[in-house]
């Protein structure tokens, strides 16, 4: 091995991070699976192919930082430190979910990680972050809320709006753009006029930065810069992460819109995880069995969190009416 | 004698007391400061009809005043209050509720449910609702029944200077979302208001007017039109009832039930549109818990489905009158068993 690192985190916090990914991958992965063969409820939108996003800009987060998420949540939550057997009760609609099977995987949060909740409402989570942000100004924390939205909900009226109120207030907020190409089924070129969302930020006044989402460091490198300048009182920014979803909208989705040859192209060629790996073991700073190793034991993780998913018990008659107040 | 202030003197009192009891409560809207980045005068307004006028002196910075996006300010509002905050929202007119009504009914509303029971989000959510002031068809609206609707939300909408006071203390210190609806033509009533801060429980209605020939249910401004029926009645002779909800959402069937298994009548008086409102929902109720109790039909005295007219001729043949609801007594005493 090598002597020297040429990348800005170290070894173990390398490590680290390719377990987040690797654990989103397989996460995601045997939930497609699982769907399939019917064991899951509801609607089931997947992350995998994303994954160097969440991970390279929640690196540089703490429990206190809030984020709000989208529909597609679950590699948010991961990212962001929530526990995938909870999470994967919460999927499978059983008691110990983060919500107690109440949510479902469109709801997921964890407010005590500072997951403020995916969303089944596309660009709901801009006015609330603002609102996370403006907490933590007044509590006078260095804290600071990431938003993330697709390139589908940047057209939502909340999304705009926020982006001005966290401007005209100098909120600590990063609103991060994940555009993977597809609102649902609609192509980003055919709904967003604008090409560049740098250039759209400015239109609002903040400053925005496109990265390459399916490279980690470039995101991790831009993600500190933003981040940063949030946390140091220097306000808003957007940032831009191109990015490629594997799987479809939803899970059952033909992607019959996709052009021949696409998905193997992604997943052949733009996969932030062989990217990655290409990178370190490249450099000689982690070694192939390493990367390995992980992959066994995040197997093993989703293995047994399927396993106590489908152990846990199916919430009663005795929640349907809980929890809907504090006090009533 | 105690002191007489006005509706809006008590909403400005309450929020005054309890931004100085409690530094979590910080609240924000359309001008609520006025004069924002304007050379004039700091605190121009106090809001739009001056309800908030001199917190800014005292609370500073913890009154914003927003730019002109319901979303994203009442949205913020709801987000600052899952992190720990007490933030008023003041949506001016509630009939700007469409325009960020999902950050309301989808999140706010639902987080604790869906989140299983992990989250709270205490923020108050005022906004100015009735017909009267001339204001037209965007700005004149009762839409309680619209938020009464939505499991997750509490309704508060009070009628006296001192239900105001204590009712929006109670709801600024309660953990769970509150939409507080003040009737705009009632903002300028006086009443006795203890100066000392007090809360009033949220579930509990008032029986205002006793009697024991008909029960009248309302809230808000009809709960004056009410009285000044029961005024004319009590000439003939005829003893009303009045129940004044104060709070929608939880609602006190007991003491609606109480009133009419009491007089055996009832007429529900609603400034809402007539289907589907804060009226119906109580005659239906009592249809189903107090049939026995019923000695005739009930009767509701609502407005017309229209849109709440601009003419002031026509506004005033849209809300319903004291005499409307005079009569609507007088028929269900007609109606019925003898």
């Amino acid at each position: 091995m090598a002597d020297s690192n040429p990348f800005p985190l170290a070894k173990d916090a390398l490590l680290a991070c390719y377990r987040r990914m690797r654990t989103i991958r397989e996460f995601e992965d045997r939930l497609h699976v699982d769907f399939s063969r019917g064991d899951i409820p509801g609607f089931v939108h997947l992350y995998a192919g994303e994954e160097a996003t969440a991970v390279g800009i929640m690196s540089h987060l703490g429990d206190g930082d809030r984020i709000a998420s989208t529909h597609r949540g679950h590699g948010h939550c991961i990212a962001k430190g929530v526990d995938v057997v909870a999470m994967m009760k919460e999927i499978y609609g059983r008691i110990g979910g983060c919500g107690n099977g109440k949510g479902g995987s469109m709801h997921i949060a964890d407010l005590s990680k500072g997951m403020m909740g995916a969303n089944g409402i596309l660009g709901a989570g801009a006015p609330l972050i603002c609102g996370a942000a403006l907490a933590a100004k007044y509590r006078k924390k260095n804290e600071v809320g990431i938003c993330f939205v697709g390139d589908g909900a940047s057209n939502q009226g909340t999304f705009l709006e926020s982006l001005n109120l966290a401007a005209v207030w100098n909120l600590p907020v990063v609103f991060v753009v994940e555009n993977n190409g597809y609102a649902e089924s609609t192509s980003r070129d055919y709904a967003t006029a604008v090409n560049s969302y740098v250039d759209r930020a400015s239109g609002f006044g903040l400053p925005g930065i496109t990265v390459d989402g399916t490279d980690f460091f470039g995101v991790y490198e831009a993600a500190g810069e933003v981040i940063k300048r949030a946390r140091e009182g220097g306000g808003p920014s957007l940032l831009e992460c191109k990015m490629i979803r594997f799987h479809g909208h939803f899970e059952g989705d033909a992607q019959t819109y996709r052009a021949p040859g696409e998905t193997e192209d992604n997943r052949a060629n733009h996969d932030c995880l062989k990217i990655f790996n290409a990178h370190v073991t490249g450099a000689k700073v982690i070694s192939a069995a390493e990367l390995q190793a992980i992959d066994t034991e995040v197997l093993a993780l989703i293995d047994d969190a399927v396993v106590q998913a489908k152990a846990a018990p199916l919430p009663t008659l005795a929640d349907l009416a809980s929890d809907v107040y504090v006090t009533y | 004698m105690a002191r007489k202030i006005s509706m809006k003197t008590a909403v400005n009192e309450a929020i005054d007391q309890e931004m100085t009891r409690d530094p979590s409560v910080i609240m924000m809207g359309e001008d609520i400061v006025g004069g924002a980045g304007c050379k004039g005068e700091e605190d121009a307004w106090g809001g739009v009809l001056g309800v908030t006028k001199g917190l800014y002196a005292k609370h500073g910075d913890r009154l914003l005043d927003t730019p002109l996006s319901e979303s994203a300010y009442v949205g913020a509002a709801i987000g600052a209050a899952a992190c720990g905050m007490r933030p008023i929202a003041e949506l001016m007119f509630i009939d700007f509720m469409g325009v960020c009504f999902d950050q309301i009914y989808n999140q706010a509303a639902k987080f604790r449910y869906m989140f299983g029971g992990k989250a709270e989000t205490p923020v108050v959510i005022r906004a100015m609702v009735g017909a009267g002031f001339r204001a037209a068809a965007q700005h004149s609206q009762m839409l309680t029944p619209l938020f009464t609707h939505i499991p997750g939300l509490k309704v508060v909408c009070p009628s006296t200077p001192y239900d105001t006071k204590g009712l929006l203390i109670q709801s600024i210190r309660d953990n769970d979302p509150v939409i507080f609806c003040e009737h705009k033509n009632l903002y300028a009533l006086e009443g006795e208001v203890p100066e000392a801060s007090y809360a009033i429980p949220l579930g509990e209605a008032n029986v205002v007017r006793e009697g024991k020939h008909c029960s009248i249910v309302t809230y808000g401004l009809m709960v004056h039109r009410a009285l000044d029926a029961a005024a004319t009645l009590a000439k003939e002779g005829i003893e009303v009832e009045i129940v004044d909800l104060r709070t929608l959402s939880p609602l006190d069937m007991d003491t609606v039930l109480d009133s009419v298994t009491k007089t055996g009548r009832l007429v529900c008086v609603d400034e809402a549109s007539p289907r589907c409102n804060i009226g119906t929902d109580i005659a239906a109720q009592v249809c189903m818990q107090a049939f026995g109790a019923l000695k005739a039909q009930i009767e509701q005295v609502s407005p017309p489905h229209t849109p709440v007219p601009f003419s002031p001729t026509l506004e005033d043949l849209y809300i319903p009158s004291a005499a409307q609801v005079a009569d609507a007594v007088r028929r269900t005493l007609k109606g019925g068993k003898h």
